[in-house]
């Protein structure tokens, strides 16, 4: 059997005093698209970083395309095909919207950064100077490539790729971020609330397109908080509060989870009120 | 044996000092720490505050003849006016700029206060005499004098007081709130403006008392007291956890310790290479001090960029063409001054350039920069005269030393963040600065390098001031374009993308720490060079050629031409190197004119003359 692209066991995360994340398990497999819902402060976006590498858990063990990447540093992870997008939006406000997803790529570009070890910057260094015809050539489709994906947003940020990214709407800032990481072509992209602050037709795009993602067989983790989109994207889904699991299996299944109502409407009186979204 | 008079002689005695001066040190530190709690900024300032509170102290006692308690008064309700003045006039209005626009408006604020108080007062020192009769009480085998005992009790009284203030009065829960958080503070009523105005009026005060007290510990003053006050005053903070404030009263006390222990073991000299190195060690190992607590992740930037958000002009490559032709073309008018003006600004720029990608494009505020130059200009100085190199290879040779020392040097600040990078830099430019002094069998110490041959090329000395000015002008065009192709391609977006948000840029795959070091050595590189024709232009260079002054200075050149600008730092160093010098400006004046333009950049044109790109 072929093991899941993510498979994160028993991952904690303490903090002073609070469980962030408790022992939480988790898979994605190739071609999957996984919710982790919650609400606010149920550890979502702690357990994003503990998997992105941008926080070490304390217990427990994450493997990424079957190699143990447990407090690995988030660079040596977007190398080997994981991406994220941030809750808040992280954009580059003063590089351009191109530049913005060109870095996205970063870990694309081979001909100018020979893996050799130590004289290695020097190399990158001479090359990004002299520029012979490869590394030319590299820079032009990435460039291209760079292009292609922001042409998956309409004329939302083409018509706007030199623009300075701090420029741009909080929507588009927001698009964009997805943008830089679709051009890491990640093996698995980690999504944190991509619809957070837009309106119900800028959701109901971002739906599409994260939709239309899927269908093109992207691996998808995605957090997020409008129910109503996580059921009809959603292969699976992971429900978590205070740090813990509460519910996980078909969209389904999750949503009519009485524990899954409780954590979202807070009262046991309203058990058995109608599910959410 | 030394150390044995040392186990068993006046131990106590340097104990005694090394909790004196510890203690001058925490009421510094407490200070500062106040500061960044409630600005989350580092005041580099504080120094001068300091200086201006010993000379407040003099001018009473020496004009007024005012007796100690009146003495005391004075200092502290002048102290605390000039913190209130600074924080409404040079730091309010920068409210919601970019994050770097407050610490270099106290680095401008600290020039022009240093630079007012040696016009008025003289830069020589001044004798500050104790106003306590002179008794000293023996304890075993060491005393205690009275002044000794009021330095504690000032100390005391100070950390009791602001005890009591934080825990007991409704401003001090208000500091305390506006510590933790300012917008909530805001939120819930609590007058922040009025908050930051206190804690500065207070950290003021301690901290004019403390140069009054140490003026007169040492009976003697002078307007340069103050760079190593902030430095010193920075130390202990970052001992004790930045923005912590009993830390601060530790680490105050355990850097006046270590500095009076090192002097005994090792002579005076070594003080400040311990306070440095002890500074660096609580950086890379414990860099939330030794009291501190566990640091989280970076919060993730809603709003506000590093640097201030604008579109660089874009200049016309006929324009710069025409300029750098016309620069070649100017030996031709018989203008020996202005050559020679223009061969210094030239120089200058190399620096400049190598910081406007330092801290510019990479974001790395790097406020130890004339270190490399100093590196640069050793190096080739000493291949030179030790080994008989010849200028055109020892100049380069000079160039990949200060690259490799550079980088290697600051490699242990590559990781770290913000405020952390200057203090560090900082640090260790003085450590290099120090180890020159004190490493007497290389770089023969205190006397200096003498004797450097004049620059040279293919046996023909390059004596005019023609020549010479060609050569730096080749070169400054030279790395100029260099710099310019690669900020355009892939390192470009990199580098600023590191500026813009470490987390995001790693996240997506940019080794920070390897792109830092690139931007460093490539910096150093063309800032070695310089170093090194300086050196040679001059002849002569000691340990002070290259002070910090100059790296301030260069702050300002990339600055006013605009950050990671690189044309703007070539146009930043030629104005504010020759426009005083044409102008014949004495040089305390020429200082304050630095400080003031810093001012008003930072408050008007943040972005510079040409844009920050």
């Amino acid at each position: 059997m072929v093991p899941p692209l993510l498979q994160v066991r028993g991952v904690t995360r303490r903090f002073a005093g609070l469980v962030a994340v408790n022992a939480i398990d988790l898979d994605v497999a190739e071609g999957e698209l996984v919710s982790v819902i919650g609400p606010n402060g149920a550890g979502k976006s702690t357990l994003f970083n503990l998997i992105s590498g941008l926080d070490r858990p304390n217990v427990g063990t994450v493997h990424f395309a079957g190699q143990d990447v447990t407090g690995l540093r988030p660079e040596r992870l977007a190398a080997l095909g994981l991406a994220r997008t941030f809750q808040h939006g992280r954009v580059f406000g003063n590089l351009s919207v191109i530049d913005n997803v060109l870095v996205g790529a970063h870990v694309r570009l081979r001909c100018v950064r020979p893996a050799v070890p130590l004289l290695g910057p020097l190399i990158e260094l001479g090359l990004a100077a002299w520029r012979p015809a490869a590394v030319r050539a590299e820079e032009q489709s990435l460039r291209a490539d760079a292009e292609a994906i922001l042409a998956l947003f309409g004329d939302r940020l083409l018509p706007r790729r030199d623009q300075p990214a701090y420029s741009l709407s909080y929507a588009n800032r927001r698009r964009l971020e997805i943008a830089r990481a679709l051009a890491l072509h990640p093996r698995l992209l980690l999504m944190d609330e991509p619809t957070a602050g837009m309106n119900e037709s800028e959701t109901a795009e971002m739906q599409v397109l994260i939709g239309r993602l899927k269908a093109s067989g992207q691996t998808l983790l995605l957090i997020e908080h409008k129910l109503e989109m996580v059921m009809r994207l959603s292969d699976r889904v992971l429900a978590m509060d205070d740090g813990q699991r509460i519910a996980e299996g078909l969209p389904g299944r999750v949503r009519n989870d009485p524990a899954v109502i409780e954590a979202y409407l807070g009262h046991h009186a309203l058990g058995s009120a109608e599910p959410v979204a | 044996m030394m150390i044995n008079q040392l186990a068993f002689g006046p131990w106590l005695d340097y104990t005694v000092n090394g909790l004196i001066i510890g203690n001058i040190y925490a009421l510094l530190a407490v200070g500062l720490a106040l500061i960044f709690g409630v600005a989350n900024l580092i005041n580099f300032a504080h120094g001068s505050v300091y200086t201006v509170g010993a000379y407040l102290g003099w001018a009473s006692i020496t004009y007024l003849h005012t007796p100690l308690p009146v003495t005391l008064v004075i200092v502290i309700t002048g102290s605390a006016l000039l913190g209130v003045a600074i924080e409404r006039v040079g730091l309010r209005a920068l409210h919601g700029s970019s994050r770097i626009a407050p610490l270099l408006a106290t680095i401008g604020i600290s020039l022009v206060l240093d630079q007012l108080v040696q016009l008025f007062c003289s830069p020589d020192p001044r004798a500050l005499a104790s106003q306590l009769p002179d008794l000293r009480i023996q304890i075993g085998r060491g005393t205690i004098g009275t002044l000794d005992l009021l330095i504690a009790g000032v100390g005391l009284v100070s950390a009791t007081g602001l005890y009591g203030f934080l825990r007991y009065t409704k401003l001090g829960w208000a500091v305390r709130a506006t510590a933790q958080d300012q917008d909530a503070a805001r939120q819930m009523g609590v007058d922040t403006d009025r908050v930051n105005v206190t804690v500065f009026a207070i950290a003021s005060a301690l901290g004019g008392v403390s140069g009054l007290l140490v003026g007169m510990y040492y009976n003697s003053i002078d307007p340069n007291m103050s760079f190593d006050a902030t430095l010193k005053g920075v130390v202990a903070m970052m001992i004790g956890g930045l923005g912590n404030v009993p830390g601060a009263l530790g680490g105050g006390l355990l850097l006046g310790l270590t500095e009076s222990y090192g002097i005994a073991l090792f002579g005076s000299s070594y003080r400040n290479l311990f306070a440095f190195a002890l500074l660096i060690l609580i950086l890379v190992a414990a860099p939330n001090g030794l009291f501190g607590r566990r640091r989280d992740l970076p919060p993730e930037p809603m709003t506000g960029t590093f640097i201030a958000r604008s579109r660089p002009l874009r200049l016309p490559r006929a324009l710069v063409a025409g300029v750098v032709l016309a620069a070649a073309l100017l030996p031709l008018l018989p203008a020996p001054y202005l050559l020679q003006t223009l061969t210094t600004a030239l120089l200058s720029a190399l620096l400049a350039l190598s910081l406007t990608l330092v801290a510019g494009t990479v974001g790395q505020i790097s406020l130890g920069h004339a270190a490399l130059l100093a590196i640069g200009g050793y190096a080739s100085g000493l291949l030179a005269l030790d080994c008989g190199l010849p200028f055109v290879w020892s100049v380069p040779l000079a160039g990949v030393i200060t690259a490799l020392l550079g980088t290697l040097l600051v490699f242990p600040a590559l990781r770290m963040q913000g405020h952390y990078v200057s203090i560090a830099t900082l640090g260790i430019g003085e450590i290099v600065t120090l180890v020159i002094l004190n490493w007497t069998g290389l770089t023969q110490g205190a006397m200096g390098l003498t004797g450097i041959p004049a620059p040279a090329i293919g046996g023909i000395e390059l004596t005019s001031v023609r020549s010479v000015y060609w050569l730096v002008l080749v070169l400054v065009v030279a790395i100029a374009l260099l710099q310019t192709r690669l900020l355009s391609g892939h390192l470009g977006r990199t580098w600023r993308a590191i500026r813009e948000d470490e987390v995001a840029a790693r996240s997506y795959g940019v080794a920070a720490n390897r792109y830092k070091a690139l931007a460093f050595g490539f910096g150093a590189f063309g800032a070695g060079v310089g170093g090194a024709i300086t050196a040679h232009l001059y002849s002569y260079i000691d340990y002070r050629t290259f002070d910090t002054t100059l790296s301030i200075l260069a702050l300002t050149m990339v600055i006013l031409g605009g950050l990671g600008n690189v044309a703007g730092a070539v146009l930043g160093s030629v104005l504010l190197v020759s426009l005083p010098e044409l102008f014949r400006a004495a040089a305390e004046y020429r200082m304050l004119a630095y400080g003031l333009v810093l001012l008003v950049l930072i408050r008007y044109r943040p972005q510079g003359l040409l844009g920050t790109v």
